[in-house]
């Protein structure tokens, strides 16, 4: 009997082992308590604070949705919401344009494209906070060079006030993150425009299509599945910026460039109101599902790419 | 439908040369085939004719005009790819009526268009799929029809059917000579393929290294070669190639560099004592006892005729047999070559002398 079942212990042990299901979880077990705590717990953490009055220092009690009530009757909260959706919709706009007119280029026979196809990327790969602190600097109310050059080219007689003036501070913020995010635009789109085969630009000029004809009928179509992808990537991005926002303006003039993600920090951190911060970063997801279920849906398989095989 | 013309063409990518001066007259509704080897130019000449690739030097006509400075929409041409090119977010009936709606003709005229076409190509019931729904000979079809709706002036076809497996290859190489003979448009096609250039065209033009080789009719090509090029390159299995002399007294001994005596009926005086090259196609000769002593290496029987390589002397020779034979490999049998129809080439230029 005792030997029946010793010799039983290591068969279930080896089913266990044989099992795909089990060692697939054992495998996927560190990415899970990875995401468990450094994306769940964070996640949760910051909407269970939205419904508490937490402060630095100490801990809060659960009020519900008085946070929330609160944020309503707040004109400084609906100005960072209006904010955001002018920035995220005025750079995500630009981006799309400038970084598809470039990726257009840079899809030509031009000498040393490698080189600038290399040279695209650097805004992208130079730190935020880095490129942030230049934008200050040329932005800044005396010494800026912009200021500088028209005005030693006798256009303008006194500095622009870019970041004190609401409107100025603005555009300003907005053409940094253009800048900022044209690479990503334009290199993805090249990938994809480098994937359309080159005999169809040729069939269809030989069927009599001009060139804006080729671009609107050939290119723009077989573009469209990585122009969603990339639009959702750049929209997500830009929606919930933060670092160009502080170190360029930290929301001033008169919260005139308060993103909802520098508002949510700020009342958080410096102004010690957790549970209030929280709130404001919970409220910004449902303009994230948004995006991304506009995505999704965009993304689906056109019905040209189903059935079929090559 | 026009005539072509191809006057001194020349074309270098960067500082090389792959089109060295070609010459080719096409008339109004005649096929004719540009055929050469990988690399030989053939592609490029077509794209030229399309406005694809810019002309170095040289003039191209299209019924009589010089198209050299046209852009593709203007030389009223239409082109079947190799990969088919057909626009894969567009149904078939929008592939083939692109170049209409480009021209903004009107509803009615696309569809009086489209449909005789997609009638003819029997597409009909396939007119609202997209191209990945299609199978490769489907696509073919739809590349044509795509043409076919332009009603240009000059088809081109680069290596239309190198996508397509055999059996439907030799199908579509009917279909596209079916189509020519009920549209009589004039058409220039491209293809490596000698076979397909010998059923197909009305005029075969074999391309070497940038260089016309020759132009003719497919049996004119095949009946008189002009030099060794095309002598190996037209006909399959290929010609039998045997380096040897002539005698340079008795004008029509041809000895190969084994010793072995070959027929010859007609050589010109010059040729007597010179090295030459001696053809013979694999289709011209039979077994006979008391012919030549060939031994069998392989034999390949198909059913219809019986190809087989032998030895004779040091040299191999390909042969091809409409009797059935019961010679076993390492057996000798007798071959008797129909003189007649052998050719003698230059050894250094080429050249055919006889």
């Amino acid at each position: 009997m005792t030997m029946t079942t010793t010799a039983k212990q290591p068969l279930a042990f080896g089913n266990i082992a044989r099992s795909n299901t089990a060692v697939g979880l054992f495998f996927m077990l560190p990415a899970a308590v990875f995401l468990l705590c450094f994306l769940t717990y964070p996640l949760g953490l910051g909407v269970w604070l939205g419904f508490t009055d937490t402060t630095i220092g100490r801990d809060g009690i659960f009020i519900g949705l008085e946070n929330y009530e609160a944020l309503a009757r707040d004109s400084v909260f609906w100005m960072a919401v209006y904010n955001t959706i002018f920035y995220t919709l005025i750079a995500s706009i630009l981006k799309f344009g400038f970084g598809l007119w470039l990726a257009l280029i840079l899809n030509e026979h031009l000498p040393f494209k490698s080189f600038f196809r290399a040279i695209i990327l650097l805004p992208w790969v130079v730190p935020t906070v880095l490129s942030a602190l230049a934008f200050w600097w040329i932005y800044d109310a005396q010494f800026s060079i912009i200021s500088w050059s028209l005005m030693k080219l006798g256009w303008i007689h006194s500095p622009i006030n870019f970041l004190g003036d609401p409107n100025n501070a603005r555009a300003s913020v907005i053409a940094a993150n253009v800048w900022r995010g044209i690479p990503f635009v334009a290199i993805s789109l090249l990938a994809g425009l480098q994937t359309i085969p080159q005999s169809l630009h040729e069939a269809a000029s030989l069927d009599g299509a001009t060139g804006w004809q080729r671009f609107r009928f050939i290119t723009l179509p077989m573009l469209t599945p990585i122009i969603a992808v990339v639009m959702t990537f750049s929209v997500l991005f830009t929606f919930t910026d933060f670092q160009l926002i502080y170190v360029l303006t930290k929301g001033g003039p008169v919260n005139a460039t308060h993103l909802m993600a520098t508002l949510s920090f700020q009342r958080g951190i410096p102004g010690g109101q957790l549970g209030e911060g929280a709130a404001i970063a919970v409220a910004m997801i449902p303009f994230l599902l948004a995006s991304i279920l506009f995505s999704f849906f965009g993304l689906q398989r056109r019905k040209w790419q189903q059935g079929g095989q090559d | 439908m026009a005539s072509v013309e191809f006057a001194n063409v020349r074309k270098s990518f960067g500082t090389h040369p792959v089109i060295k001066g070609v010459d080719i007259e096409i008339a109004d509704g005649e096929f004719v085939i540009l055929v050469g080897p990988s690399g030989c130019g053939k592609s490029t000449l077509l794209r030229m004719l399309a406005g694809l690739e810019n002309i170095s030097a040289g003039e191209i006509k299209i019924g009589g005009k010089v198209v050299n400075n046209l852009a593709p929409k203007e030389r009223d041409i239409a082109m079947v790819f190799q990969n088919y090119a057909l626009y894969p977010h567009m149904t078939v009936a929008d592939n083939m009526a692109f170049s209409l709606k480009l021209k903004g003709a009107p509803k009615s005229e696309v569809d009086k268009r489209v449909k005789p076409a997609a009638e003819i190509l029997g597409l009909s019931p396939l007119l609202d799929r997209f191209p990945r729904q299609l199978s490769g000979g489907q696509r073919q079809r739809v590349a044509m029809g795509r043409a076919i709706v332009r009603d240009p002036q000059v088809f081109l076809f680069d290596e239309p059917l190198s996508n397509l497996d055999a059996k439907l290859r030799v199908a579509m190489r009917a279909e596209i000579k079916e189509l020519h003979q009920r549209l009589k448009t004039t058409t220039v096609y491209v293809t490596h393929d000698q076979i397909e250039a010998m059923t197909m065209a009305d005029k075969i033009v074999v391309m070497h290294d940038g260089l016309v080789e020759q132009i003719g009719a497919p049996l004119e090509l095949y009946d008189q070669p002009a030099n060794l090029f095309v002598a190996s390159f037209i006909g399959s299995p290929a010609m039998n190639m045997i380096k040897g002399k002539l005698d340079p007294n008795d004008g029509l001994k041809f000895t190969t560099e084994n010793g072995v005596v070959l027929p010859v009926v007609k050589a010109p005086e010059s040729a007597k004592g010179r090295t030459l090259i001696y053809g013979l196609r694999p289709e011209h000769m039979t077994i006979a006892d008391g012919g030549i002593p060939a031994e069998v290496v392989v034999i390949e029987p198909t059913g219809s005729e019986t190809q087989m390589i032998m030895r004779v002397g040091g040299d191999l020779i390909t042969g091809v047999f409409h009797q059935r034979i019961s010679a076993k490999p390492g057996e000798t049998v007798g071959l008797s070559i129909h003189a007649e129809a052998t050719y003698l080439f230059d050894a250094e230029t080429g050249k055919r002398l006889a």
